[in-house]
């Protein structure tokens, strides 16, 4: 065991890959000598080079175009998008060429390409910096959409992201880069397939679903619950797209309660295909309808009002409460 | 200061030709080609035949049997031209319209149709052919092809890529991203521009107000713009770009002058927005007619292979004909195909949900 941050998990992953196969290489806006504006990437280009490790120019959609050229060469690229506010530059890349050249194809081409965006808020970061744009790409066919939560998974999963045949948005929770936790380099045994949720707590009375930086704030709003005699299961999706759909279902036909929690804005984000897809499958174990804590239906506000703005642990428990009200 | 003034104040643009319209070949100091009468024959019976199979997919479309054409008429020696210049080991990105540089890459015409008539997106193994699928956002391929240059130059190959758009791709932000990458990647890339003075309704001053291969410079590579409707010319100064890129020289703008003698597609109408005196002038550049032109003076070609020649053309469009007719639809549950290539659970439970939607018509 290794007690690693998020970031240095995700490093360390990064560099397994890169050991593992000389295919893979990592490119993005200063992630050469700087290591990332995160340090993600810090130490990649002093032990692999320049050519396997690109600073790029300042250009979005040609880290990805470029990305899928190399990609159609061979190669294993893993993008970084600096921060997700600057994704949608790259955006027709994704949608119309990384996601759907595979399927034009009819299979010919593989674009075994990985791109990581730093996401969310909670950094007091300017504007740009701070959002949460996965419903974008969960919408998008031909794309995998991921998201860790901590650091042994964002050991694993970006190993199997970067393993992964099919392209795959994966999202870094920033504000919990700096978290810390063992991880296990040692062994794979313990991985979760990437494609999976995994229960992160159990309980009995109703379900917390969650992913990326809102695990943390759902597993704290959980131990306030208990204080309350409320005996909370929390559920970190990990993927969005495919959706772990047997896990979910599962959790919510035992508890017939379910909160969705996540940064974005609850208008038209993922919450909604969570809450569709479960009054569709467990109607009639359901006890309320399904509620979603989220962001406003607002641009993402200036930091000194982001505390409002994002879900926190009160108005993950007031949702809660609510849906004992029924 | 004007438009007018600005432009006045440049020189004038140099254009490379080594065979005029009137088929009289002439010198340039920079470039030069030394064909064989056969090689010569060969890339006539190339700009014949694709023509040929051009008229027939227009055909084809206008009798409903493909959804839309995009005819490369008047192109034919820009493709013809640079689709030669590439060895095997080259890797060429098209648009949507590089029927002529497919047929260089000895892809089969009929797979060029399948896009069209709606059977699938794109028929062919990019890999069998080095010859990337049709790609219909505009310039979005440029992109790909710097990223597959570079990849070039991480395996140490000597290889190149050669890409195609038109002028209206110039505009596009893509393209110049590929232009900046190229260059500070000294990328071993060539990228052929064929301005055909025309995307859809917007002439050529809606997108520039400089030659476009004058752009190159201010991205730090050489631009050279080249008669379009010359096979000669477009073939040398093609094939000595990608001797530069195979060699570490970086990358080169190629500028085709050149025609867009048809629609831009089946569904538009020229008439709308230019005068037929335009194409008029133009058809007197013919890019076939002066390579005619050149046999008959030298005679290098006789009337029996111009007889031959035209029956070989005829054949293979009612070739195309039949199998364009004779390809099999898609069958419905073929969509979910290819979507992954690995398991996905969304399309696995909605693959199902379909078929077992669809037996329940056939009870």
């Amino acid at each position: 065991m290794t007690v690693l941050s998020l970031s240095k998990a995700l490093n360390e992953g990064m560099r397994k890959a890169m050991e593992d196969d000389p295919k893979v290489l990592v490119m993005g806006e200063d992630v050469g000598k700087l290591g990332g504006v995160f340090r993600v990437t810090d130490g990649l280009q002093k032990d692999f080079g320049e050519d396997r490790v690109i600073d790029t120019p300042l250009a979005e959609s040609g880290i990805i175009g470029t990305a899928i050229g190399l990609a159609l060469r061979g190669y294993r690229p893993v993008c970084e998008i600096q921060f997700d506010g600057f994704v949608f530059p790259a955006a027709d890349q994704i949608i119309t060429q990384l996601a759907k050249m595979p399927m034009r194809s009819l299979g010919a081409i593989k674009l075994p390409v990985v791109v990581r965006i730093p996401c969310g808020g909670g950094i007091g970061a300017v504007e740009h910096h701070s959002e949460s744009p996965e419903a974008y790409f969960t919408h998008t066919a031909g794309l995998r959409v991921v998201a860790c939560s901590n650091p042994a998974d964002a050991y694993s999963m970006i190993q199997q992201a970067i393993r992964c045949d099919d392209p795959v948005v994966f999202f870094e929770p920033k504000r919990r880069y700096w978290e810390k936790a063992d991880v296990d380099t040692s062994s794979t045994d313990w991985w979760t397939p990437f494609d999976r949720a995994r229960v992160v707590r159990p309980g009995a009375d109703a379900t917390l679903l969650a992913y990326g930086p809102m695990v943390k704030t759902c597993l704290q709003a959980a131990a306030a619950a208990e204080e309350d005699g409320r005996d909370l299961e929390v559920v970190d999706l990990r993927s969005l797209n495919p959706l772990d759909q047997p896990l979910v279902m599962e959790s919510v036909r035992r508890t017939g309660r379910v909160v969705v929690v996540h940064e974005a804005p609850v208008n038209s984000g993922f919450g909604a295909e969570l809450a569709a897809r479960i009054t569709e499958q467990c109607f009639y174990h359901l006890e309320a309808p399904v509620l979603r804590v989220g962001g406003f239906s607002t641009p993402y506000p200036p930091s000194k009002l982001e505390e409002h703005y994002l879900p926190d642990l009160d108005r993950v428990l007031d949702a809660v409460d609510r849906a004992f009200g029924y | 200061m004007t438009a007018e003034a600005s432009r006045g104040a440049e020189a004038p643009p140099e254009l490379v030709q080594l065979l005029t319209p009137e088929g009289e070949r002439v010198e340039h100091p920079d470039y030069d080609i030394d064909l064989t009468p056969e090689e010569v024959r060969s890339l006539y019976r190339d700009l014949v035949l694709v023509r040929s199979i051009d008229l027939e997919a227009v055909a084809l479309q206008r009798q409903g049997e493909l959804g839309i054409w995009a005819s490369l008429l008047g192109q034919e020696a820009a493709q013809i031209g640079s689709g030669r210049a590439l060895t095997d080991a080259d890797m060429a990105f098209p648009t949507y319209r590089e029927h002529g540089v497919a047929w260089c890459r000895d892809v089969d015409p009929v797979k060029l149709l399948g896009l069209f008539r709606g059977v699938n997106h794109g028929g062919w193994d990019p890999k069998e052919h080095n010859f990337h699928l049709y790609t219909i956002v505009i310039g979005s391929q440029t992109l790909h092809a710097v990223g597959y240059a570079m990849g070039i130059q991480r395996d140490d190959a000597a290889a190149a890529t050669l890409v195609y758009f038109g002028d209206g791709a110039t505009s596009q932000g893509d393209v110049n991203e590929s232009f900046i990458w190229a260059s500070v990647f000294n990328a071993p890339i060539v990228f052929f521009c064929q301005n055909n003075q025309w995307a859809i309704s917007e002439p050529l001053e809606k997108q520039t107000r400089i030659p476009l291969y004058r752009r190159a410079s201010g991205f730090g590579f050489p631009g050279v713009r080249v008669d379009g409707n010359d096979v000669f010319a477009c073939l040398a100064v093609t094939r000595k770009a990608l001797e530069a890129a195979r060699t570490g020289q970086g990358p080169t703008l190629i500028e085709a002058f050149t025609y867009r003698m048809g629609a831009h597609t089946t569904t538009d109408d020229p008439t709308r927005y230019r005068v037929a005196s335009e194409l008029e002038a133009w058809k007197l550049k013919d890019p076939i007619e002066r390579v005619k032109a050149y046999l008959f003076k030298n005679e290098l070609a006789d009337q029996a292979f111009f007889d031959a020649l035209d029956a070989e053309a005829d054949q293979l469009g009612a070739d195309l004909r039949r199998r364009c007719l004779a390809m099999p639809d898609p069958q419905p549950l073929d969509i979910f195909d290819h979507v992954y290539r690995e398991p996905h659970s969304l399309i696995d439970e909605e693959r199902a949900q379909f078929a077992a939607y669809l037996e329940g018509f056939e009870k």
